[in-house]
């Protein structure tokens, strides 16, 4: 928790400082100030709020990156300071939290900190220099070759902060935590770069005119990002109830499948597997009994990890077979394929879905000891059928999950 | 466009061709900034080949900067080369080719010399804001009209699809993602003329692009679901072979009958769902008693009967399905109270319930199963009729057959369209299942 507390303890001090500051000072150009804190206040209004979503307020992140990187306004330098940016950038996106609290939902403080100690790094590179007149020889494209340098480096360091934050919160490790963000970075984060250092050139030669003019194009990404998000979300659900099927037609314990799979993601994530590999994994894991509705007389009890290992590839085919016709990434398929594979042959993922499958059938009604004695038997079947690697990370989730049962492994 | 193209559509072709051509000439009267026009038909051509091979969709912010850029008839040939070097997948490939490029530069021509006649070059040079965004959706509009227009003419002329149907809801349609593309191209061209030149307008490129990418994924995301969805159903078929085909036609009968009774279009597309996925709850129930031939025991039949609870266990956590989900609990209640799972009667069973039971009926009748041979549409719908208001609510009947009436009935289309090899692995692999218990 001590990463946390050092990030909220920094963007309390910033803010506060920055406060004191304006407040000392009073406001250079009020209008420009009003304008990109109502830009910033709309866009934390249109924030959504969802589990996948990485940059939860495009168009606020946008704005307040353009209001610190902003130079001169329609051709006429502006004043504002650094203390200022982060001052207007707080209130906005404060103000722009109100009717979020309103309806109920609880706010963390984790974006709110970002957002200030990111705009606050952005325009304390930028603005002393900029009110001090070093900018004056780097007119021309070269001004706008140093704002994108300058956002690449910004949003870099928004990446590592990001990382860290969730890194204290969850407790995953931080490697693949940094890498799924800079790979986000790619993504929508570079159309919020792009749009903060356009917002900035366009007010810069054209006027405040030019914020709600750019603002629509990023209001269409945000929003294809939120149709996206929202498909994701049922077509998750599809495949949950598709892996129900084997449940209900009574191949499997209830739960069996749904089990499986949080212990897979918890397993794949602990080994470092990338954000798109956990979601093959997951959706691998989910529907990895598939195959049994095949079969015209079910295994008893759904255990396949007891079966001779013919009847178990047999299972694994046919359940392949059936996941090729849902429309799901091949990768997915080809997990569910191999997963009764001798490990040395297998990708990682079914490596993974076979292990914590099978530790799964041997834990669940063995009682209290369970855990223990079919941990002991993955260790010692080690030898062909489950990866040791993969049997350790899973004695490592389960020993974190022990120790700490609040928390969603 | 077929492969033989007729003749009229070649004229068409032609003539638009030959519009493109006339607008282009005054090219040598004009000063025209080459430099510009190559570097925007560049970029175009480069966004072109990147959005259209990778997202299939359409990216107009270079063409409309550059009808605010350049005079008219030196926008126009912005997307020419992007149309001469494209990719044609089908036959035949020149006049395809030639309409590709002739119709956008037409459109472009006109978007210009609306936005020229407006003054709007001027605006852009001197960022005349707020003036300049009238010139620039007039031109955007001009820019929609003409490409829709043409759009319309070719559907006439080359598919003999009726005027009024080739243009409805052409214009209304492209109208708001052009506009948006129209404000992206306007910042563009501001910034290309600012002092900070190209490098910034290229900026703005970045976040359209990425727009671009996210819909498509939506879309990809969206065409896997309703595959998904349809693998619910064919787990079904894998155990109940003679029930092939059934749910989809089911689904179809539902729209029949959801779209007689004037429901809207969200109820009705869940009034397919529910269709098709009504009897996924046969999955839970032994295959050996789906697939038996010859009567069932009472205790055989009781088993059966669950097939609905179990159906509506499965989709219990799939929140757009709505009421299609009280559909697949409840197509088996009769109107009288004397149905299963729980003999509701009258308005207690749910309104979708009682359309998804008609339909259901409807196709168990008109196809062949184990135990019967499919009757005609004509004795099935004496029979539904027979039983209005006991077994099933006259209201939908009726609907049906008006319905039937007026479209009539195609039952070819099955789930057997899907790509076939699977399905036929799958069922072999079934048998050899079988045969090894």
């Amino acid at each position: 928790m001590t990463a946390l507390r050092l990030i909220h303890a920094c963007a309390a001090l910033t803010a506060a400082v920055c406060l004191a500051l304006t407040l000392w000072t009073g406001i250079d150009d009020p209008g420009v100030a009003l304008a990109f804190g109502v830009l910033i206040a709309v866009g934390e209004l249109t924030r959504w709020s969802g589990t996948g979503a990485r940059r939860t307020a495009p168009l606020g992140t946008a704005g307040s990156l353009s209001y610190a990187l902003l130079g001169p306004d329609a051709g006429h330098p502006t004043g504002h300071g650094a203390a200022q940016v982060v001052t207007v950038v707080l209130a906005a996106s404060l103000l722009g939290g109100v009717p979020h609290i309103w309806c109920g939902r609880t706010p963390t403080l984790d974006h709110l900190a970002r957002r200030v100690l990111t705009a606050g790094f952005a325009a304390v590179c930028f603005q002393p220099l900029f009110n001090r007149g070093a900018f004056r020889s780097w007119d021309g494209p070269a001004y706008a070759l140093l704002l994108v340098a300058l956002l690449v480096l910004t949003a870099l360091c928004d990446a590592v902060l990001a990382a860290a934050l969730a890194h204290s919160r969850t407790r995953w490790r931080f490697g693949p935590l940094l890498r799924d963000e800079l790979r986000g970075l790619l993504g929508i984060g570079s159309a919020v770069c792009a749009t903060g250092a356009v917002m900035a050139l366009a007010v810069a030669v054209a006027g405040l005119w030019a914020l709600p003019v750019f603002c629509l194009p990023l209001l269409l990404t945000q929003l294809s990002v939120r149709r996206y998000a929202a498909v994701r979300a049922t077509y998750r659900q599809t495949i949950a109830s598709l892996a129900r099927a084997t449940e209900v037609a009574g191949c499997t314990p209830t739960g069996h499948a749904r089990r499986v799979a949080t212990l897979s993601r918890a397993v794949g994530r602990d080994l470092g597997l990338s954000r798109p590999e956990l979601t093959v994994l997951e959706y691998a894991a989910l529907m990895h009994d598939i195959g049994q509705l095949s079969l015209v007389d079910p295994v008893p009890a759904g255990a396949t990890a007891t079966l001779p290992r013919e009847a178990q590839r047999r299972i694994a085919l046919l359940g392949g077979a059936v996941v090729r016709q849902t429309g799901v990434d091949a990768a997915v398929a080809t997990v569910v394929e191999r997963q009764a594979d001798p490990y040395a042959e297998q990708p990682l993922a079914a490596r993974i879905v076979r292990a914590v499958n099978a530790y799964e059938e041997k834990a669940r009604d063995a009682g209290p000891e369970g855990p223990l004695m079919a941990l002991e038997e993955l260790r010692l079947a080690t030898a062909g059928d489950y990866a040791p690697e993969v049997v350790e990370s899973l004695a490592r989730v389960l020993s974190q999950a022990l120790s700490d049962p609040a928390r969603d492994g | 466009m077929e492969a033989a193209v007729p003749a009229r559509a070649q004229g068409y072709v032609a003539c638009v061709a030959l519009l493109a051509v006339l607008c282009v000439l005054p090219l040598h009267a004009t000063r025209t900034p080459w430099w510009a026009l190559a570097l925007l038909a560049a970029l175009y051509a480069a966004c072109e080949h990147a959005v259209r091979r990778r997202f299939g969709g359409t990216f107009y912010p270079v063409l409309l900067a550059g009808a605010f850029l350049l005079p008219p008839a030196a926008a126009a040939l912005v997307p020419l080369p992007a149309a001469l070097l494209a990719h044609v997948e089908h036959r035949p490939v020149l006049p395809r080719r030639v309409w590709r490029a002739a119709q956008p530069v037409l459109a472009v021509w006109a978007a210009a010399q609306v936005h020229w006649a407006l003054g709007g070059r001027d605006a852009v040079v001197a960022h005349a804001f707020p003036y300049a965004l009238v010139p620039a959706g007039a031109a955007v509009l001009a820019f929609c009209v003409v490409l829709t227009a043409l759009d319309g003419g070719v559907l006439v002329a080359a598919e003999r699809v009726p005027a009024r149907r080739a243009w409805r809801g052409l214009l209304s349609r492209s109208l708001a993602p052009v506009a948006v593309h129209g404000l992206a191209g306007l910042m563009m061209a501001v910034l290309w003329r600012s002092r900070y030149g190209p490098v910034s307008a290229l900026l703005v490129l970045l976040p359209m692009c990425v727009s671009c990418w996210v819909f498509a994924q939506y879309h990809r995301e969206r065409a896997a679901h309703q595959a998904t969805i349809r693998a619910l159903v064919q787990a079904v078929d894998i155990k109940d072979g003679y029930t092939r085909g059934h749910s989809e036609r089911v689904g179809r009968a539902s729209v029949l009958i959801a779209r007689e009774l004037g429901l809207d279009d969200e109820r009705v597309e869940v009034l397919r769902f529910a269709g098709i996925l009504h009897d996924v709850g046969k999955l839970g129930v032994p295959t050996r008693l789906l697939r038996k031939d010859g009567p069932l025991t009472p205790e055989e039949r009781r088993i059966i009967e669950l097939h609905p609870e179990y159906g509506h266990e499965m989709v219990r956590g799939i929140s757009f399905l709505g009421e299609a989900r009280a559909a697949i609990l409840h197509h088996h209640e009769r109107l009288d109270g004397s149905g299963y799972p729980y003999g509701l009667a009258g308005g207690q069973i749910p309104e979708c319930a009682r359309v998804v039971a008609v339909a259901d009926a409807f196709d168990a009748m008109t196809s062949t199963r184990s135990y019967s041979r499919a009757r005609p549409v004509e004795a099935a719908v004496r029979e539904l009729e027979r039983c209005a208001g006991t077994h099933f609510d006259p209201r939908m009947v009726t609907a049906l057959v008006r319905a039937l009436r007026r479209h009539g009935w195609h039952p070819a289309v099955t789930a057997d369209d899907a790509p076939h090899t699977v399905p036929a692995q799958q069922r072999a692999a079934g048998r050899r299942s079988g045969a090894h218990r």
